[in-house]
């Protein structure tokens, strides 16, 4: 990739860590477990990744490691927002 | 259809901001999760339709298994488990990212036989987080579900051997940086980036392990980002770095609850502080919120 393109992803980065510095300044302490449990799956966006190596035209060794990459992205993603739902449904009940 | 493809990478980075913002109160909560799991639909979809993916077979079955075991997992784990489980997801979110980056190393190689330096460099990083995470997150799960003792694990010159590690792994990317072609290199820091995963979460005491499997949940984040520097994702660099900030946010907070300084929890040096035990002391000290909500 070409310095400028480096660049602009960069500034993206930069702007993201700061809005997300700012998101969650006030959190409930029972919501804690929650939070990190929804934010862990969107960490599983890597999925993104995992897809487009494991769809590759030609069969080679980045299809065998994109392959368990997503299979581990999609563990991470469902069983995150589930797991999340889960605790959540617990505070509509109060 | 690049375009649009675009677009809703940017409307999937939107709802990711809105998702974190709403889970932080306790009424939008759950609408926030909803809506950040929205955004990963729409990117997971938008993806399918990329010009990159041509096979689907694979695609297929990575997402019918991942499926399968995620779901039963989440439907599975008592609630009193929680935090064990959001370790040991995130251990397989931090796994997937540094095996994207050694797939995406593999197929720029095949393509033009070089590697520039950005590409390089991310690449290495995103294999270095993320593998840390992977072991670190597995030990924490161990430690809190008791397959690994609960308590302060002690090894002598913790500390330097840790930072000889992480700049061995340093030195190493950098060898690969300036010569591509060395697969094995790459490996080799994947391996001791393992290594260093399990060195920096095991001194750790069990009472204190959801404080580290917050910070790992914001590694992995952090690897999700350099995993889109390497595939020039806006997207993916904004979600990771979400999570990345959010995570260490969140962390801090957890830290001051638990009168714990965030530089003990880097250096994994909690070695003189509460080594309470199994990871019932958790439960009592983190989950009372969500036991009492249960009445």
């Amino acid at each position: 990739m070409e310095i400028h393109e480096l660049i602009m992803l960069i500034y993206v980065f930069a702007l993201a860590v700061f809005v997300g510095f700012e998101l969650i300044t006030k959190v409930p302490p029972t919501l804690h477990t929650p939070l990190m449990s929804g934010s862990n799956a969107i960490s599983g966006i890597t999925i993104v990744g995992a897809l487009l190596s494991a769809g590759l035209e030609e069969f080679t060794i980045s299809t065998i490691l994109g392959l368990v990459a997503l299979i581990f992205a999609t563990i991470n993603v469902v069983g995150g927002y589930l797991v999340t739902d889960r605790m959540l449904k617990m505070f509509k009940k109060k | 259809m690049e375009v649009v493809s675009y677009l809703v990478y940017l409307i999937a980075s939107i709802l990711f901001i809105f998702g974190i913002k709403k889970l932080g109160s306790p009424k939008t909560a759950r609408q926030g999760n909803f809506l950040s799991a929205l955004a990963m639909f729409l990117a997971v979809v938008i993806t399918l339709f990329d010009q990159r993916v041509l096979t689907f077979e694979y695609i297929i079955i990575g997402i019918v298994v991942g499926s399968a075991i995620g779901a039963f997992m989440a439907i599975k784990v008592p609630m009193t488990g929680m935090p064990q489980m959001v370790g040991l997801l995130n251990g397989f979110g931090g796994g997937a990212s540094a095996l994207v980056a050694f797939a995406e190393y593999y197929h720029i190689l095949n393509k033009t036989n070089t590697l520039d330096i950005s590409t390089g460099v991310t690449i290495v990083l995103s294999v270095l987080i993320g593998a840390v995470t992977f072991t670190g997150s597995f030990i924490a799960f161990g430690k809190l579900q008791g397959f690994v003792t609960g308590k302060v694990v002690k090894y002598p010159l913790q500390n330097p051997i840790n930072i000889l590690l992480l700049l061995i792994v340093l030195g190493l990317g950098y060898y690969v940086v300036a010569n591509p072609t060395s697969d094995l290199i790459l490996l080799a820091v994947v391996g001791i980036s393992l290594l260093l995963g399990v060195l920096l979460v095991l001194p750790i005491g069990g009472a204190d392990m959801p404080v580290a499997v917050s910070l790992l949940n914001s590694y992995s984040g952090l690897a999700a980002s350099m995993t889109g520097f390497v595939l020039q994702n806006n997207m993916l660099i904004i979600a990771g770095a979400l999570v990345g900030a959010s995570g260490i946010i969140l962390t801090l907070i957890m830290c001051r609850g638990m009168n714990r300084s965030l530089m003990n929890v880097v250096l994994g040096g909690w070695a003189d502080a509460g080594s309470g035990g199994t990871g019932e002391g958790l439960v009592l000290k983190v989950m009372p919120n969500l036991l009492t909500l249960k009445n």
